[in-house]
């Protein structure tokens, strides 16, 4: 198959070659399966909420309040399961998450499916309202100590293992969460009519109400899923980090939005694949796992990661320019 | 009433305190082809709204097979088997033909899969039917406006229709693609489907249609067979006064020639065209699509650049491929999709005037001059009898001709020379374009050259001194306006 340098996962995805070569010439040791595993464990929260943020972008708004959605949702979580059920199991508590979250997104829905009010505003609101709201009336203390369902999650991993040099490698078992919502967000998009109406609405509001779909409910549907999705990233991050920490979380919603936009979604709306926002997150875990390996300090990520959105969704876009001005 | 598929009764709508219809009655009957005539504002594309689904009437009662329906939704209307292709096609640019053809049919069929191989199998059936081909999996964004006018028209007829609503169907597509519509529309029409057909092309109305219904500021003004109409009457009910196209007034002899082009070409679009322009005199340029003529006439104000040739005004040569340079040196251009490349519709009409020539409303240091800039705004406005409470309403508010108008203005403003206009015309009611001819003649007599490309015949015979004909990138043919009949042109255009 021909390469198409109009599309940004062909570049971004060089990218990340280029990179890798780059990293394993300069440091032997980082083509190792300790790289692989700490990249895809870096990679779980930040590949959920990109999810969530790519199937909101398609549909032509923009959500920046997930990161407080699943900031919200780990410490209630946290605090009602160690409190009230501490006999929830850890499936239990990751739908409990779920749930949390989806409530926190249908709210974000009323506003925007229901009054039709602008996606930025209304999700730049909840986002200051739902952390506001916990650390004023639900507490700003570090839960150290995470309920019974949460911890036993935090322990599992899929595989386990010591390098030849000695160091320990593993890879937890949220990787297998991250894993099941990209196939479950996959079928939704591109196989279900709903996925197809989240598209349609994303390339024009206008024509899809005048065929006859549903625009405010597959509107709320879109905020309802972000929310889910960011409920469930909570829930894992905090059973990762063993500690429920009320500041976590909310400032990463940038990053996130970028590596999807990287990935080749519109903000306008109607374009984006998963392929790409998942190139977009390795990018992303990649350049702030491995700058360190390379020898540049790591204040030089922030600068390396926005010459890479700027290459990465300017050369598509200056290529695509130039393909149209040839075929006029 | 029941052997009639659709009825309307006393439909009324109101938008902000302004009649959009007022108590309009018709009906429809199975086979049968309505047109619906109108200039732009007369409440045609409410009445489509409500029959659609998409707006609800103020008052009045819809019946389906003599059935009165409640509050209609777009859902119920195209279950109902009413179709509509809407002016500006309301397509999906990032789906694929496939998906946009199919999309409204897999709704009705309440899936909540996709169907990959019904869909296709559906999309490819339909184009199939209406003779045109076009890749399923091309995404629409890429297609030509013709064919995402034939995807919009294929959205309409994939599923059962039973009344299908067009919206000047006919606004983008050539004479051949026309005649291909037509025929569609004829069988459509022997198979039982009701057709309601909204054009401001009064010849293609005429030819297809039964009965007519004419509408003025939101009211029925006349209705009757087709056969009782004719092209002057139907323009005297839709306008309210009689509208006549004079022919320019003749060129003086020994006109100083203005601009000269001479062996422009470039690959794929157009190659060794050469022709001269005088002053006071208003050039035709005629061809199908993809003769070339919008690259040329882009060509001519910078935004193609050509590989050979030269252009000079009044004798002093004009760089290619600039458009800063051709403004610069007197050409003006005004775009077909005056919409999206002419206007900044949000704007105030004031502003879109003084925008082509900001500099000459500065009063140092970047200041600009307000009140000199309104005033002229102001003079634009009486001097081109532009309808428009005052020069600060957005030019979104105007109607089509209103719009030309000021984009006319704004190059006049800046003392052009000469002005390039592409479709001068095209998506202008009757009243206004007769209006727009005559601002053209009046331009020419002042001594500008116009130059007027269009697929509008009639519009190049009534307006122009000279046509230029134009096929496969060449210009083939240099006729004097007043020597040719349409058919002829159509003739010499297509062969």
């Amino acid at each position: 198959m021909k390469l198409d340098w109009t599309r940004n996962e062909t570049l971004v995805a060089t990218v990340i070659v280029a990179f890798c070569v780059l990293a394993a010439v300069s440091d032997p040791g980082f083509l190792s399966i300790a790289t692989l595993t700490d990249l895809l464990r870096n990679g779980i929260v930040l590949g959920i909420f990109a999810v969530g943020v790519l199937v909101v972008l398609v549909s032509g708004g923009i959500d920046v309040s997930f990161t407080a959605v699943a900031a919200f949702t780990m410490y209630v979580t946290a605090m009602v399961l160690n409190t009230a059920m501490p006999w929830m199991p850890w499936w239990a508590a990751l739908l409990f998450g779920m749930g949390i979250g989806a409530c926190l997104g249908a709210f974000n829905g009323i506003f925007i499916a229901g009054f039709g009010l602008p996606t930025l505003i209304v999700t730049l609101g909840t986002l200051s309202i739902f952390r506001g709201f916990m650390l004023t009336f639900i507490g700003q203390k570090q839960i150290t100590t995470l309920p019974p369902g949460m911890r036993q999650f935090g322990r599992m991993m899929i595989v386990r293992g010591t390098n030849a040099d000695g160091s320990f490698y593993s890879l937890h078992a949220g990787f297998l969460a991250t894993v099941a919502v990209v196939i479950a967000t996959w079928f939704i998009l591109k196989r279900t009519m709903l996925g197809r109406s989240i598209y349609a609405i994303g390339g024009s509001e206008e024509s899809a109400r005048r065929i006859g779909i549903n625009v405010q409910r597959t509107q709320f549907f879109v905020y309802v899923y972000v929310g889910m999705l960011a409920g469930l990233a909570g829930v894992i991050h905090a059973s990762m980090a063993r500690v429920a920490n009320p500041f976590d979380l909310v400032g990463l919603e940038l990053s996130v939005i970028a590596a999807v936009v990287l990935g080749g979604a519109r903000l306008a709306g109607g374009y984006g694949t998963l392929t790409g926002t998942i190139l977009g997150v390795t990018l992303i875990v990649l350049v702030r796992n491995s700058l360190i390996v390379l020898g540049i300090p790591s204040t030089f990520q922030s600068i390396t990661i926005g010459c890479l959105i700027l290459l990465g969704t300017g050369l598509p876009a200056w290529q695509s320019k130039r393909a149209a001005a040839r075929a006029t | 009433m029941t052997d009639k598929l659709v009825t309307l009764e006393g439909v009324t709508k109101t938008y902000a305190g302004i009649k959009a219809l007022n108590g309009v009655d018709l009906s429809i009957a199975a086979g049968e082809a309505v047109c619906l005539a109108g200039e732009n504002g007369s409440g045609k594309s409410t009445l489509i709204k409500i029959l659609a689904g998409v707006e609800q009437p103020d008052a009045g009662r819809i019946f389906f097979d003599g059935v009165a329906q409640g509050p209609l939704t777009p859902r119920a209307s195209a279950d109902a088997g009413i179709k509509v292709i809407f002016q500006d096609f309301s397509l999906f640019p990032n789906l694929s033909v496939a998906e946009n053809i199919t999309f409204s049919a897999e709704l009705g069929l309440g899936a909540k899969l996709v169907h990959p191989a019904r869909m296709r199998e559906l999309a490819a059936g339909t184009l199939a039917r209406i003779g045109v081909e076009i890749p399923l999996d091309a995404a629409v964004e890429t297609l030509s406006v013709a064919h995402k006018q034939l995807v919009a028209i294929a959205r309409a007829l994939a599923t059962d229709a039973r009344l299908i609503i067009m919206d000047e169907p006919t606004a983008a597509l050539t004479e051949r693609e026309v005649r291909a519509l037509l025929t569609i529309i004829r069988r459509l029409k022997a198979d039982g489907v009701a057709v309601l057909f909204v054009s401001h092309k009064l010849a293609e109305v005429l030819e297809v249609c039964e009965y007519v219904v004419v509408l003025r500021n939101g009211a029925k003004v006349a209705e009757g067979p087709a056969s009782e109409f004719d092209a002057t009457s139907l323009t005297r009910h839709m306008t309210g006064r009689d509208v006549d196209e004079t022919p320019p007034a003749p060129l003086p002899p020994g006109a100083p020639a203005l601009l000269t082009v001479e062996g422009l070409g470039k690959s794929g679009a157009f190659e060794e065209v050469s022709f001269t322009l005088h002053a006071g005199e208003i050039l035709g340029v005629a061809g199908l699509l993809g003769s070339g003529r919008t690259s040329l006439a882009k060509a001519l104000f910078g935004l193609v650049v050509p590989q050979t040739g030269r252009i000079a005004l009044q004798g002093r040569e004009v760089p290619l491929g600039n458009p800063i340079a051709a403004a610069t040196a007197g050409i003006g251009y005004v775009p077909e999709d005056r919409l999206t490349e002419g206007l900044f519709l949000t704007q105030s009409i004031a502003r879109n005037i003084a925008i082509g020539r900001l500099d000459a409303h500065s009063r140092g240091g970047g200041v600009l001059d307000l009140p000199g800039l309104w005033g002229e705004a102001r003079d634009w406005l009486k001097r081109l009898s532009i309808k428009a409470p005052d020069a600060n309403v957005p030019v979104r508010s105007l109607s089509g001709g209103n719009q030309q108008r000021v984009v006319l203005a704004r190059w006049m403003a800046r003392g052009s020379r000469m002005l390039v206009l592409n479709g001068p015309s095209v998506g202008v009611d009757v009243g206004s374009k007769a209006e727009i001819h005559g601002i053209i003649a009046g331009l020419a007599a002042q001594g500008l050259g116009v130059i007027v490309i269009s697929d509008d015949l009639p519009e190049l015979l009534a307006t122009c001194h000279r046509i230029l004909v134009m096929k496969a990138g060449r210009m083939v043919d240099d006729i004097p306006g007043g020597g040719i009949s349409e058919t002829e042109l159509a003739h010499r255009l297509a062969s």
